[in-house]
């Protein structure tokens, strides 16, 4: 099938860049501003979604804007792959524009222009990756991510934020300027190009294997947004930013953005035939499943929500990168449909935990007791996106974790079988607690004598439509693709196949 | 005889210096000088309009009998990679006057005098296809630059400038000397072409290359003759650093590609192996220096040195891309880190002070100045995008190629770069505010944001559309390298 050549590609990244220039200019205008972000949102989604149908019936989308230097363009490619990045992130944009808007305008937050235009920068950034026809541009776009989210990681510009936020810039920039650097400069001597090629840019290179298994590492490590410890920490600190940026860019765009580079490095920089010819495939798959249980052992040791559902990002990441490593068929459908199970879980979990700051005040877990009888809506939301996170059907999670099962057991790999199962006991062990705690909980009393809630108390605490709204959209979204997972699956098998 | 356009450029310079000399007020010097660098940047950007990119042969070419009794002609011309280093030249030579506008309140008079005789004896570097004429500018840069830094330089700008002639004048006499053992065995000839086509002996060859390393080791300036570096560029005032870290600094790489390379191709190959072992050191040495540093001016300083080992090191990696990414890594040095410099002197303008620990939170009192800070800090640290993540992608991959070990070396000192320039900017621009609240910030006005501009534009043009710059010097470069490559290995 021919590429289809169309400026669509561009338009989806220019319609989030133009909205931050729109949001930038509108400063003073506050209705109109925060009017921008969804609208903007619907539209970026609408061109993503008319570019479906080509990728689904197994075509890209090519847009070639200029050569950078002999080997590198800087151009587009819409494939299935990036697609299913581009989908979910341009979808829950809507839903984690209208959130912000409440939450921001809730908590009275100051900066909210800076913070809509870095938004909307962020989308720009991460569909742009999404897109990238080869490592260049995908680059370009991650380096962007990294930048733009920043602002948005220290947005309270206090003693914490700045610490926070310095973390999150020393990891990112700190891999991608060492290792990434090194890793892009040995693929150009290598290849004399850096673009995406299906079955590899690297297959038929004949650099030595001990080289090929450093640039490999380089890239694994250098993706730094991916999260595989050690280059984790990061992530965690990031929970600094207000709860929409954990909830969009900390679960899904930004951390998707390492994972989706880390499955380009297998697909289609290095090829699943490479990767295996070294013995690169299994040695990952034990080093994410590392990362897979020990990051579950830390969120059980969190009280912070945020934190707890931090680490748990961070394991679950690695889901992603161990179906790709496996190297079986299935498995790698299973971990690239990961991408949408767990954005549309974990996005959910996160505007849960904002909601409940929004409306308590709250943020460590012990503290929430009986708060699901005053916000059922939200504590049923985050019920719902546990199981997903847990893998009960008809859940989202549900689907890649079975089809990663199913694909460990195809590439004959028990090993990580047991580790699937241990780490989703320990999900288990570390959301329904939440869960539990939330409805069952006894709420703290309150004072008898005047009748006015005394601190802790959960008396005046009730939904904001706002905020509620989209988090049961989402909470939705995980059930719909546990129920409906054909348009993920396609592509998935679209870029297996 | 066609119209000479590179003696005007060269001479245009001196000619607004001698006009300047009759002017009594300080304004209208001040704007004659900017008129005469507007002028001759205008110049260079036509001689790059009629700049024929597929050639490697010398364009422009004047030629007049100067001392006929000892072969030495008046000969100008450029090929391609001159002709990127002319017009940075005249760029940064318009960036310094902008940047001397009230920087510089005595002798304002000489002040420009002397800047426009640097730019002019700058240029003429650049331009000359005559070894005597080339030494003769080489030499004559040294008297402006020594008063600029001498007379209008810092606490320590005595010290500072007599340590910038002293190693400066020993590496020339060295080069001097280089000078007329090569007119011996080059056929009793200064023309640099002719010199290029001759074959000299190998043990003569070893020879010429240490003496004319140790000149331009120390304008590069390479570990370990790089002490005079961070005294001279600190003490500088602002349009002085400018011009020492933009193309002062490129000469001694210039000088490695107009002499070492091509007249002595069998000792480059030879000795390559040394010389990025050397640029390694450079980096990573430089780096480390830059991390220890807490004035703004120095940190600076000592990152040069690491970007300049960059430079060497894909010179001497002795393929396409190396060459390629290090001419256009000056190039992108250049822009960026007299940006930097452009954005110490603003900022002590204003403060007075150049100690990071006294700054902070730049960010509130001086958005602008800090936006723009940020796209240069981020460019001198190689961000994709930027220009000198091309350079460097294109020196390191030619440095992997030539030698892992050193590749490996320059990518360490690339996440040391990140370390002192995001550590600084952290420091300066981010934070809890500490200057805005002791000081009165006015951010940037339309003067200095046309000096800033300019160099904001190359960055991203440089980042995201670099092939107008590559393709200027393509073919010079891969004539070099073929011609490196063919006599190299004819032994």
């Amino acid at each position: 099938m021919d590429p289809v050549i169309s400026i669509r590609p561009l338009l989806a990244v220019a319609v989030a860049g133009l909205a931050a220039v729109a949001v930038l200019l509108l400063n003073n205008r506050e209705k109109l501003r925060d009017i921008v972000s969804p609208l903007a949102a619907t539209a970026m989604f609408a061109i993503v979604a008319s570019m479906a149908p080509t990728v689904l019936a197994g075509g890209t989308v090519d847009l070639r804007l200029f050569e950078i230097l002999p080997g590198i363009d800087f151009a587009f490619r819409v494939d299935a792959l990036g697609m299913v990045f581009a989908t979910v992130s341009s979808l829950l944009w809507i839903a984690a524009a209208i959130y912000s808007i409440g939450y921001m305008r809730h908590l009275n937050e100051h900066a909210q222009t800076r913070f809509f235009a870095c938004f909307a920068t962020s989308l720009a950034a991460a569909v742009g990756g999404a897109f990238a026809a080869n490592l260049f541009t995908l680059v370009i776009f991650y380096e962007v991510l990294s930048l733009v989210t920043y602002p948005l990681v220290y947005h309270h510009e206090d003693e914490e934020g700045w610490a926070g936020s310095r973390k999150y810039l020393v990891y990112l920039m700190g891999a991608s300027k060492s290792i990434l650097l090194a890793a892009l400069a040995l693929t150009y001597h290598i290849a004399g190009s850096l673009d995406f090629v299906a079955g590899g840019l690297l297959a038929g290179s004949n650099a030595s294997a001990p080289l090929l298994t450093v640039v490999y590492f380089c890239y694994l490590f250098g993706f730094a947004k991916a999260a595989v410890m050690p280059m984790h920490a990061w992530l965690p600190a990031a929970m600094v930013a207000p709860t929409p940026v954990s909830a969009l860019l900390h679960a899904v765009a930004v951390v998707k953005m390492g994972v989706f580079c880390v499955l380009r490095l297998v697909f289609h920089v290095f090829g699943t035939g490479l990767v295996n010819g070294l013995g690169l495939g299994i040695a990952t798959a034990y080093l994410v499943s590392f990362t897979i249980l020990m990051a579950s052992v830390y969120a059980l040791t969190r009280d912070d929500l945020k934190a707890r559902l931090a680490y748990s990002t961070v394991s679950q990441l690695s889901y992603i990168v161990l179906g790709a490593v496996l190297l079986s068929p299935v498995a790698m459908v299973g971990g690239i449909i990961h991408i949408a199970a767990h954005a549309f879980s974990k996005i959910t979990l996160f505007f849960c935990a904002g909601s409940i700051y929004c409306a308590s005040g709250k943020r460590n877990i012990s503290d929430m007791a009986g708060i699901g009888r005053r916000l059922p809506w939200t504590m049923g939301a985050f019920f719902v996106a546990s199981l997903s996170m847990i893998g009960v059907p008809p859940t989202a999670g549900f689907v890649s974790k079975w089809y990663l099962a199913l694909g460990s057991v195809e590439a004959g790999e028990i090993a990580f079988l047991v580790v699937l199962l241990a780490s989703s006991i320990l999900n288990a062990a570390y959301f329904l607690p939440v869960s539990y705690v939330a409805f069952f909980g006894a709420e703290a009393p309150e004072s008898p004598a005047s009748g006015s809630p005394v601190p802790g108390s959960t008396a005046t605490v009730r939904e904001i439509p706002m905020v509620t709204i989209p988090l049961v959209a989402t909470a939705l979204l995980s059930v719909l693709m546990g129920v409906f997972p054909g348009y993920f699956l396609t592509l998935a098998e679209g870029v297996v196949r | 005889m066609t119209f000479p356009l590179l003696s005007l450029i060269v001479f245009l310079p001196v000619a607004g210096a001698a006009v300047l000399m009759f002017l009594r007020n300080d304004d209208a010097v001040r704007w004659t000088a900017l008129g005469v660098t507007v002028l001759d940047l205008a110049l260079c950007i036509a001689m790059l309009a009629g700049f024929d990119t597929t050639t490697h042969e010398m364009q422009f070419t004047e030629r007049r009998p100067w001392v006929p009794a000892l072969g030495i002609t008046y000969a100008l011309g450029i090929d391609g990679i001159s002709a990127l280093f002319v017009f940075l030249t005249a760029l940064l030579g318009l960036i310094c006057v902008l940047a001397s506008w009230v920087a510089i309140d005595r002798k304002v008079k000489a002040f420009m005098v002397s800047l426009l005789g640097m730019q002019a004896l700058m240029l003429g570097v650049f331009c000359a296809l005559d070894l005597f004429l080339f030494y003769v500018f080489w030499e004559a840069m040294l008297i402006p630059m020594y008063l600029i830094i001498g007379v209008w330089g810092g606490d320590g700008r005595v010290y500072a400038a007599f340590k910038f002639f002293l190693y400066t004048l020993a590496g020339s006499l060295l080069f001097l000397i280089g000078v007329i053992v090569l007119y011996f065995n080059g056929g009793e000839t200064f023309d640099i072409l002719a010199l290029t086509a001759q074959d000299l002996p190998f043990r003569v060859q070893s020879w010429l290359f240490f003496a004319f390393l140790v000149a331009f080791a120390v304008k590069v300036p390479m570990v370990p003759v790089h002490t005079w570096l961070p005294d001279a560029h600190v003490q500088a005032p602002t349009a002085g650093s400018i011009i020492l870290a933009g193309v002062l600094l490129k000469m001694g790489a210039y000088g490695f590609l107009r002499f070492s390379l091509p007249m002595l191709p069998e000792a480059s190959m030879y000795y390559s192996t040394l010389m990025l072992a050397l640029s390694a050191l450079a980096i990573v040495y430089g780096g480390l220096l830059a991390l220890a540093q807490d004035d703004l001016k120095k940190l600076v300083a000592y990152s040069s040195i690491s970007h300049m080992g960059f430079v060497t090191l894909g010179i001497f990696a002795l393929n396409l891309r190396g060459l390629e990414g290090g001419i256009l890594q000056m190039f992108n040095h250049g822009v960026t880190t007299g940006a930097l410099f452009l954005f110490v002197g603003l900022i002590y303008e204003r403060t007075h002070t150049r100690s990071i620990a006294d700054y902070g939170g730049l960010m509130k009192a001086a958005p602008v100045y800090t936006a723009f800070l940020a796209l240069f800090t981020l460019s001198s640290m190689a961000l994709p995008g930027t220009n000198s993540f091309i350079g460097e992608l294109l020196v390191l991959s030619g440095g992997f190629a030539a030698n892992l070990a050193a590749g490996a070396a320059a990518v360490f000192g690339a996440l040391l770069g990140a370390a002192y320039l995001l550590g600084m900017y952290g420091k300066v621009a981010l934070g809890p505010a500490s200057v805005g609240g002791r000081y009165k910030i006015r951010d940037v006005n339309a003067r200095e944001m046309a000096a800033i501009l300019p160099l904001a534009v190359f960055v991203l043009w440089v980042g995201l559309y670099p092939k107008p710059f590559l393709n200027v010097i393509d073919v010079s470069v891969k004539h070099l390298l073929a011609h490196v490559q063919s006599k190299g290995s004819g032994q």
